[in-house]
């Protein structure tokens, strides 16, 4: 009986080690609500605010901001959608070519204060791409950096404004977030590689 | 799910999955061709040789602004400005071209067949931008992603080609097409211009044009290849129009709704009357904006493929 607790408790805790929850759905939610308040007090209320997601859930994490702002100050922010596959550092060195997806922005983002939404921030390409994007699309008045998770090992200088949760982690393991509007579930999970 | 492939030599060979990545492809494409700034790093230090031994307008301009909106480097190469004209054979220039390292080389020949003989010389990847009268397979993708922006979608979808098929590179491309991604296909034309046993490609054949058209959602015309008519296959060009011009007259017994589609460039008043190309039901310039879309599409997807020897 002792060997079979024992047996249950390392089952448990290779579980543990396999898929560790950093945040759970009302983590997440309040992760967002926060982002949020300090959205509106580092500029001083919402006037010329945009919010534009990376593909994917960067888009379902800037509704969910803008739901928020809409809450606390009442305005209608809009958001828009980024695709930066076409301004990738990695294309053609890799053997097919990811799908490129359409970048839906409706909104001129000229003189606007653009907030970026992403899931994780984790080397900052992805970032560079963006905001390489977002230069061709127009000139904001300034851009900030909203993310869920950063999980460090940057290799550009690059930093984030707004962070959910910093998460120190290592290059082998994976961090996963899930969202309702993707996945069916909340929660952000860490992986062991 | 991504092209593998090295090269784009005909729609024969590609599959439903493989057409409809390139369409989806270029309508996110189509998003960087309505912005100020109309340019993407995607192609980064490629370079993209155009290769034209025939005469075009649209296909090379449209190949030459898609590589540029993607920043590769493009060259063009006319034989009467090359020595081609000093009458070197195309397996020289292909290896001339090879030493220069290229990563895409877009090839019109009027030999049925070159381009597939230029993908086996060079290691770069070989779009055929029509090759006699085999294929054209880069305008059958324009006109499948045109009709599908107009109706939403292209399962079901009957289209009638009108002209002459056996001379036609771009009717067979898009047979091929249309057929592999679910389409009803007819051709219509004058007996001398049908080739033999085409319905063995699953085409219904008509030689009465009120008749193939009467209930089709596509008309597709092709131009009457004036330079290849020294056969006489027809009487005289009055009578082909007579009998074979899209006329207003003659769309009224076509569904309310038809699209007219023409790979250009027109014959006006012997194919095509002006008033049709013209008309509200007209796609000819919507395919020709479009061409620049799937052509990135192309250029894309290629270029991450894996580059032979």
């Amino acid at each position: 009986m002792v060997r079979g607790f024992f047996y249950a408790l390392n089952l448990m805790a290779a579980e543990l080690n396999e898929k560790a929850q950093i945040l759970d759905q009302a983590g997440i939610q309040r992760a967002v609500t926060r982002i949020a308040h300090e959205i509106v007090e580092r500029n001083k209320g919402t006037s010329d605010l945009v919010l534009i997601g990376l593909r994917s859930r960067g888009v379902d994490l800037a509704r969910r901001i803008a739901k928020e702002l809409k809450i606390i100050d009442g305005a209608d922010i809009p958001v828009g959608t980024l695709d930066v596959t076409l301004y990738r550092d990695d294309l053609g060195r890799v053997g097919v070519q990811p799908v490129v997806r359409k970048t839906e922005i409706s909104f001129s983002i000229n003189e606007k204060r653009v907030v970026l939404v992403d899931d994780v921030l984790y080397t900052g390409r992805t970032i560079r791409a963006a905001l390489d994007s977002l230069i061709d699309l127009g000139r904001p008045r300034l851009i900030q950096l909203a993310v869920l998770v950063d999980r460090g090992h940057r290799e550009l200088p690059i930093r984030a404004d707004y962070v959910g949760k910093n998460v120190p982690t290592s290059r082998q393991e994976q961090v996963q977030v899930l969202l309702t509007e993707e996945d069916g579930v909340d929660g952000v999970l860490m992986v062991k590689g | 799910m991504g092209l593998t492939r090295k090269d784009l030599l005909r729609m024969q060979e590609l599959t439903a999955d493989e057409i409809r990545l390139i369409l989806d492809t270029a309508e996110s494409m189509k998003q960087v061709a309505g912005r100020d700034i109309k340019k993407v790093p995607a192609l980064r230090g490629k370079t993209l040789i155009n290769l034209f031994y025939e005469a075009s307008t649209r296909t090379r301009m449209s190949f030459e602004i898609a590589g540029k909106w993607l920043s590769a480097d493009v060259i063009n190469v006319s034989t009467s400005s090359s020595s081609v004209a000093k009458g070197e054979s195309l397996k020289d220039t292909g290896l001339t071209l090879q030493a220069m390292h290229p990563d895409i080389v877009v090839l019109r020949h009027p030999a049925s067949g070159a381009a597939e003989f230029l993908a086996k010389q060079l290691a770069a990847s070989v779009i055929n931008a029509g090759d006699g009268a085999h294929e054209h397979p880069t305008q059958a993708l324009l006109d499948l992603f045109t009709i599908r922006e107009k109706k939403g979608r292209l399962e079901g979808l009957k289209a009638a080609i009108v002209g002459d098929i056996a001379h036609s590179r771009v009717a067979r491309s898009n047979i091929h097409g249309m057929r592999k991604v679910g389409m009803e296909v007819r051709v219509a034309g004058p007996r001398t211009m049908l080739p033999c046993f085409i319905d063995r490609l699953g085409v219904e054949v008509f030689t009465d044009l009120e008749r193939a058209i009467a209930d089709v959602d596509i008309i597709m015309m092709l131009r009457l290849q004036i330079e290849r008519q020294q056969a006489g296959l027809f009487p005289s060009l009055r009578e082909y129009s007579r009998l074979f011009g899209l006329t207003l007259p003659r769309l009224k017994g076509a569904k309310s709704d038809v699209l007219i589609m023409h790979p250009g460039p027109i014959n006006r008043g012997v194919e095509i009357a002006p008033e049709v190309a013209d008309g509200p039901y007209s796609l000819i310039l919507n395919q020709v904006e479009n061409g620049v879309a799937v052509r990135m599409a192309l250029l894309y997807l290629l270029a991450g493929a894996p580059q032979a020897g």
